[in-house]
């Protein structure tokens, strides 16, 4: 398929695996931050064609995998109540809560609809006046806006039955996380492409300069991580630690304003629970005052509900990448993409799934 | 006196009710078909493990076999519920290549359905099977209260007979055996996916819902040493094979770069978050024959309308280790799993 297949070339695959061997001469660890990123890299086996000196270490970038598990059962509790049409992105459904996940919500005669896009749900909400409508506003920057025009629609169009609950992580708060902790690993930074197409890259000069670390943004076939592989390599051989483009056909550096504006009208920046790591300052996006209406998890009651996480489950220090998928004692044993333990386990881009899904011996 | 066992094999602190991805084709399906179905109904010819049973009858050897169409839409590019329940059933009486002779036809009918979409689709099965060369030889009708069914559903048994002397089955599989497909695969799956989300392409994805009883006699007949033969359904390429290979106890090598899929399944897959490898198809199958017979068998399967852009696309590895092995497009070696429940179209 033209402009998928030249990024998934065999022979230019081959030559910068090449291309990366020539110049490594040491260890270095690199995280790609995205969980799509990681999702490509163990599907087609990326890192099979790197030399053994460097280490991938797969990020907190999937959103379904960080979203905390007590936002996970208000969703539950929300989406079992009466008259409530509960709308949400196909892979949030079978993510575990304390008991049940929505699937089984679902089929315990629950509403439980999938979306492509949050507008569907407004237009649904439009559609059953005698319903309230909630949409799982799971995501990064990505999906970001999308969920504040839908919040946008339903108050221009006086829609009151609707409303969001929230779950937006951002990035960057997330890479200066782990890069001060005090285990931290991370030497590079594959950055996320389709967040920077949003956001641009702004952001990372300073963690760039502050931490000493390479950042480069990067797209999701395999010629674009071999390449911005490459590029993180280069820079931590040559001793430099900037911020550089790999995904230029996708990503500018002042990113998508028009994006960027509607979600700073609808949403500002709030504390955020991540599942397995904790509550990281300033690390998601909450409704800004003129759209508190739309908080589901106001509208609903839930504000109050703390919800702590299994301890068996080692995805925080998984989402870190202080350990591999392998190396936990319940990989593949009790922890299986039809009993996950955590989420890592559950999205197809959490570090776990993948493993299990694309390696599991 | 024989102690019941009365405690259901399903763990019910797992899965108190049942859930969609327990009819979805993937893990959860296979489960409960194995720890439930086959449990309870353990015998002799539910071990064949086949898309249709092949029984004795006074001497004749025959195919039996039943499915349910449940599809929404009703109809979609390329065919409709009524052509469904006619293929479908034909192609899994095919697998066994067997000639299929009868069918039986069941309508589940939900009060208000239209009189006019019930004739669309009666004129359908029609068409279907006069195409497929079967009779529909009984039938049974019932109308069940507004809300409590979905339009329509549909159930149909088939039975046909077995004239060839193969041992066409999984446990027939060798070490050597070639893999061959025929055409390119995920059409059926996606075509529904668009029309239910309204999305839309350049070109019309159409199902490749299509009998295969043909293209398989045209196999049988020219002498072919047939080893296994399964159609890609729910599920997809990925589940068949790991499926055979479960069954076979054989390692499945399959080289990505050789399975045929449309651009416009392709694309509409990247948008969805899909793998064609797992997404439904309704005329496709794969033939296992020994190497030698490979490029005869290619030849004919790519002769036949239903065979257009068939291929080879890999080879069963060796013996005790079930497992299908990926060979990736930039080189590299990975499993194809089988899908442990419903494809869940991805965040972003």
């Amino acid at each position: 398929m033209k402009f998928i297949d030249e990024y998934r070339d065999k022979d230019a695959s081959l030559r910068y695996s090449e291309l990366i061997k020539d110049i490594t001469t040491k260890k270095w660890n690199i995280m790609e931050v995205c969980g799509g990123q990681t999702h490509a890299i163990v599907k087609y086996g990326i890192d099979e064609l790197l030399p053994p000196e460097i280490r991938l270490i797969h990020g907190p970038g999937c959103p379904v995998c960080v979203t905390s598990l007590e936002l996970i059962d208000k969703s539950i509790e929300i989406a079992s109540s009466k008259d409530v049409i509960f709308c949400s992105f196909g892979d949030m459904l079978r993510v575990p809560g304390s008991k049940k996940d929505l699937l089984q919500v679902k089929a315990e005669g629950g509403d439980v609809r999938m979306m492509y896009s949050p507008l569907d749900a407004v237009k649904i909400a439009k559609e059953n006046p005698g319903k309230e409508v909630v949409f799982f506003a799971v995501g990064f920057e990505t999906t970001a806006p999308a969920n504040a025009m839908a919040v946008y629609q339903a108050k221009e169009q006086g829609i009151n039955n609707f409303s969001i609950l929230v779950s937006h992580v951002l990035v960057p708060p997330a890479m200066e996380a782990i890069l001060s902790s005090k285990n931290n690993l991370v030497q590079g930074f594959l950055a996320a492409g389709h967040v920077c197409a949003v956001m641009g890259y702004n952001e990372y000069y300073p963690i760039a300069e502050k931490y000493k670390v390479p950042v480069v943004v990067t797209g999701f076939e395999p010629l674009d991580i071999l390449q911005g592989i490459y590029m993180v390599v280069k820079q931590l051989e040559e001793g430099r630690h900037e911020v550089e483009n790999q995904y230029s056909r996708a990503v500018n550096k002042e990113g998508n304003l028009n994006a960027q504006s509607i979600v700073s009208k609808v949403f500002k920046i709030g504390n955020r629970k991540w599942r397995g790591i904790g509550e990281i300052p300033n690390s998601g996006l909450v409704l800004q005052d003129d759209y508190i209406n739309y908080d589901a998890s106001l509208k609903f009651g839930l504000a109050e509900l703390v919800v702590d996480e299994p301890k068996e489950c080692i995805s925080g220090i998984i989402l870190q990448g202080l350990k591999t998928p392998h190396e936990c004692e319940a990989f593949g044993k009790i922890c299986t993409p039809e009993h996950p333990l955590g989420a890592t386990m559950v999205s197809s881009e959490g570090a776990c799934a993948a493993y299990y899904r694309y390696r599991k011996k | 006196m024989k102690e019941f066992n009365l405690q259901c094999p399903i763990p019910i602190n797992d899965y108190p009710k049942v859930l969609l991805a327990h009819g979805g084709g993937g893990k959860l399906m296979h489960n409960l078909i194995e720890k439930m179905f086959s449990a309870a109904f353990s015998n002799d010819i539910l071990k064949q493990d086949h898309d249709s049973a092949q029984i004795v009858l006074s001497g004749n050897k025959i195919a039996f076999t039943t499915d349910s169409y449940v599809v929404k839409p009703i109809f979609f590019p390329g065919g409709d519920i009524g052509s469904l329940a006619v293929n479908g059933t034909v192609n899994d009486l095919s697998m066994s290549a067997a000639i299929p002779n009868y069918l039986s036809l069941g309508l589940i009918i939900e009060e208000g359905f239209g009189m006019n979409e019930l004739w669309m689709v009666v004129q359908s099965i029609a068409a279907s099977a006069r195409a497929a060369g079967v009779k529909i030889a009984t039938g049974d009708t019932k109308v069940v209260d507004n809300g409590k069914g979905d339009g329509i559903f549909i159930n149909t048994s088939g039975i046909g007979v077995i004239e060839h002397k193969l041992n066409i089955s999984p446990r027939n599989i060798q070490p050597g055996d070639v893999i061959i497909l025929n055409g390119d695969i995920g059409r059926h799956g996606i075509a529904i996916m668009a029309e239910r989300e309204g999305l839309e392409f350049e070109h019309k994805i159409v199902s490749d819902c299509a009998p295969l009883n043909e293209i398989v006699q045209n196999i049988i007949n020219s002498g072919i040493d047939v080893h296994c033969l399964r159609d890609l359904t729910r599920g997809g390429l990925s589940s068949t094979l790991n499926e055979l290979a479960e069954s076979s106890k054989k390692e499945i090598i399959i080289d990505e770069t050789a399975v045929p899929v449309n651009e416009d399944v392709q694309g509409a897959c990247e948008i969805l978050g899909f793998d064609p490898m797992y997404v439904a198809n309704e005329g496709k199958f794969i033939a296992i024959v020994p190497a030698g017979d490979a490029d005869k068998c290619l030849e004919i399967m790519s002769s036949h309308k239903y065979g257009n852009g068939s291929a080879i696309i890999g080879k069963i590895g060796h013996e005790n280790e079930s497992i299908v092995k990926l060979k990736s497009r930039i080189g590299t070696m990975r499993i194809l799993d089988m899908l442990s429940g419903e494809q869940l179209p991805r965040i972003c």
